[in-house]
């Protein structure tokens, strides 16, 4: 397989996972929107910085405001994340390594865009809100679906599922760490009444809501959901799930092509840190502390792939 | 459909009744409700955009990807009229690969006085880098796809041979796909024979052409010069139905004297290259110094035994439309018989008499630039208004020996569907050949363009024409 089809399939996955990462924090602002009564736009400002895109956002329109905050994430094409610029990065990925495509697989990414590009032609109207981020959400899910029914598991696969848990992981990691603050003085002030709606703005974008209910038996906790999303590995979008399939992966890859990389170890040092680590622990050095490490390892590790596998050279 | 023209009518022959190989379709069509075809018609169109069968336009923006129009009714040739027109290509094909050997090895036919030595020396298609280069198994040709056209019940001419490098087989392929899909009632009632094969033919033939280098079972890729290129799907279609590598010319560098590409696995050689690069951006240290995409050194390489590249390179002589004229000749030379399918006679500017006939005549006449192709740079007569007719008069007469003329034919028509039912429109119809050292392979069918504007002579995607799928019926 070329390192440039690796390359592709790996970069294809990502930015499926990261257009449908970023509808579910549009849905989760717009959530905490409505039912918020206050009237201000402050989540706005929370799910850019999330999405690390709030720079670019002040830059190119100052003040944030709910309909151009939506706008911006759904559509702007100058933003790297927003939903129309990543559909269209995944297309393009998908021609580029097309020979490694079942049909089924290329059609999902190729109608997915066809139908998302066409959704998104206008600004969206806030009462079609909801039905443009369930498009979207179906879509890249179609994409997934046919992958894992159509797919032979062999290199290919390994590099597009890759793909898919280190950018479901950094975006997990990122969520935790623009709502740290909201957990952190939960654990010195016990008993004191946090805001409900904060908390269940983290497991709404990361669709664990309901998971995290049936798993405490409604007892909701700040220590409980870092604990759920860092190191719960039932939880398909908590950190250690993610990370246990990038190092499932890797091992296929160790054991398909006969050789161990330096990649490997790195993933070994992430995996043992969540193997070992508890959220006390977190806790005491500090949550922001630990997300920041845990992001600039994944970030060395992406970096790490590419080189081992050949992507560009 | 009765109205008689000069044209002759694939569906009809000018008659009131269809003709035999047309029958069984006529009968099935007078059954079908217009309403439903035009349905089925947007239909096709859908799916076409949803495989991706689309082509790039130069010059315009990235995103804008433009679907080929395709027509649901198919176009039918007769399994005996198909055995003629298989005859006919292959020594034709047999011909241009021989013509290719000696150009680039004795000249025989020049010494012969049969072609003239002008048209090869002074020729930018011939490649003094080729001369004394014997590829392997001796193919020059893998993939030839002659371009006809048919003017009555017998006429076929051929009108290029496009030995360089024939785009278009993945419209062959996902038209019958798609008519498979659209039409599958059909294809229980008649028998048309298949053209699916034709990914294993060409691989098979490919890897047949291997290198002395190759030890085992060879290893194939596909070249092509990128995503942007206007034929990019076929490219990678093609790799991906021959199941081989689709790679760019920054994935491949010459290791130990072979050309390799890079792998997840490190560099690995390959024997065969189907290239979709033209000459010229085949090797910036051989040709043209500022290309990016093709690999340095691939030619030192290639002469010394290390990788096959199909089309060999330096074929695109052979698609000179002056050395086309003398084609009669080249099969006679060669295979010592008359060529079975015929030539459009030709005006070659650079004769003098020739260019008074053509400058007297230009409203009459087609005129093609000698080098050119995909319908750029040529006048059609009858179809150009006054201006443009005394503009392309002055380009002539700076550059008469970069042109060539031929009459107007009377290009044959088939039915389209229209919202108004059947019309008959102008096609061509471009076969693809296969060559390799033991045998050459014809897929039964091919690429026919339609002029989908009434009246139109230009088939060419790239000004408005569309294709259809072509059935060659078993007998």
């Amino acid at each position: 397989m070329l390192g440039k089809t690796a390359g592709g399939l790996y970069w294809l996955f990502r930015y499926l996972e990261r257009s449908e990462n970023t509808a579910r924090l549009v849905e989760t602002g717009f959530r905490i929107a409505l039912t918020r009564a206050d009237g201000t736009d402050d989540e706005w400002t929370s799910v850019l910085q999330t999405a690390a895109v709030d720079q670019i956002y002040t830059q190119l329109h100052g003040d944030i405001d709910q309909g151009k905050a939506i706008d911006f994430l759904l559509r702007d094409e100058t933003n790297p994340s927003s939903v129309l610029t990543a559909i269209s990065a995944a297309r393009q990925n998908a021609r580029l390594t097309r020979t490694h495509l079942t049909r089924e697989v290329w059609e999902a990414v190729n109608d997915g865009y066809m139908i998302i590009k066409d959704t998104l032609a206008r600004p969206v109207r806030i009462r079609d809100l909801p039905q443009v981020l369930a498009t979207i959400r179906q879509q890249t899910a179609l994409v997934r679906g046919a992958m894992l029914g159509t797919m032979l598991r062999n290199d290919a696969f390994d590099f597009c599922r890759i793909g898919t848990f280190l950018e479901r992981a950094d975006n997990t990691a990122r969520i935790l760490d623009v709502k740290y603050y909201v957990l952190l003085p939960s654990v010195t002030q016990i008993g004191s009444s946090l805001d409900n709606v904060q908390w269940e703005t983290i497991l709404r974008s990361v669709a664990g809501q309901r998971s995290y209910r049936w798993l405490t038996q409604g007892e909701v906790t700040p220590k409980g959901i870092a604990e759920f999303l860092i190191f719960d590995r039932r939880m398909p979008r908590s950190l250690n799930f993610a990370i246990s399939k990038v190092a499932g992966n890797l091992t296929y890859l160790e054991e398909d092509y006969g050789g161990r990389m330096p990649s490997h170890d790195l993933i070994d040092v992430i995996e043992a840190k969540l193997k070992h680590g508890t959220i006390d622990s977190i806790f005491e050095d500090g949550l922001h502390e630990f997300l920041t490490g845990f992001l600039a390892d994944i970030g060395r590790l992406g970096a790490q792939i590419d080189q081992d596998y050949r992507f560009l050279g | 459909m009765s109205e008689q023209s000069q044209f002759f009518d694939e569906m009809t022959g000018g008659a009131e009744a269809a003709r035999p190989c047309y029958d069984p379709y006529d009968t099935w069509f007078q059954g079908e409700d217009l309403e439903d075809l035009r349905k089925k018609s947007a239909q096709a169109e859908a799916f076409f955009r949803r495989t991706g069968i689309t082509f790039n336009v130069y010059g315009q923006a990235e995103a804008d990807e433009r679907l080929i129009p395709f027509d649901i009714v198919p176009r039918i040739i007769s399994g005996r009229e198909w055995t003629k027109l298989t005859k006919g290509i292959e020594q034709r094909v047999r011909a241009v690969n021989a013509f290719l050997y000696d150009i680039y090895h004795r000249q025989e036919i020049l010494r012969a006085g049969r072609v003239p030595r002008e048209l090869i020396d002074r020729n930018e298609a011939f490649l003094p880098q080729m001369i004394g280069v014997s590829p392997p198994g001796g193919v020059y040709t893998h993939i030839v796809g002659t371009d006809l056209v048919r003017t009555g019940e017998d006429e076929f001419f051929v009108l290029e041979d496009n030995a360089r490098t024939p785009s278009g087989v993945s419209y062959m392929l996902e038209n019958r796909e798609t008519m498979l899909q659209m039409f599958p009632e059909l294809f229980s009632r008649i028998k048309v024979q298949p053209v699916q094969n034709y990914p294993a033919d060409l691989r098979r033939s490919l890897a047949a052409c291997a290198p002395q280098a190759c030890d085992g079972k060879a290893t194939v890729a596909v070249l092509t010069p990128g995503i942007h290129n206007s034929a990019y799907f076929e490219h990678a279609f093609l790799a991906d139905q021959m199941g081989v590598e689709l790679v760019e010319g920054h994935d491949l560098r010459v290791v130990d004297g072979r050309i390799a590409m890079r792998t997840t696995r490190g560099y690995q050689p390959i024997d065969v290259i189907y290239r979709r690069v033209d000459d010229d951006f085949l090797d910036p240290l051989n040709f043209n110094p500022d290309s990016m995409l093709g690999v340095p050194g691939i030619m030192d390489v290639y002469r010394a035994g290390g990788i096959t590249i199909a089309n060999a390179p330096g074929t695109g002589i052979s698609d000179d439309k002056a050395i086309y004229s003398y084609m009669p000749d080249i099969v006679e030379f060669y295979t010592g018989e008359k060529a079975i399918l015929q030539n459009v006679p030709t005006w070659r500017c650079s004769e003098a008499d020739s260019l008074k006939y053509v400058l007297d005549h230009l409203s009459e006449l087609v005129v093609k630039e000698v080098h050119g192709s995909g319908g750029y740079g040529m006048l059609v007569g009858p179809a150009a208004s006054k201006k443009e007719i005394a503009e392309f008069r002055k380009k002539l007469e700076a550059r008469p020996s970069n042109y060539i003329a031929q009459p107007t034919l009377a290009l044959s028509t088939c039915p389209i569907l229209t919202s108004k039912g059947l019309a008959p429109r102008h096609v061509d119809l471009r076969p693809f050949a296969l060559m390799s050292p033991d045998k050459i392979t014809l897929t039964p069918g091919g690429l026919t363009r339609v002029a989908l504007k009434a009246g139109s002579l230009v088939v060419n995607s790239s000004q408005g024409g569309g294709t259809k799928d072509t059935w060659v019926l078993e007998d």
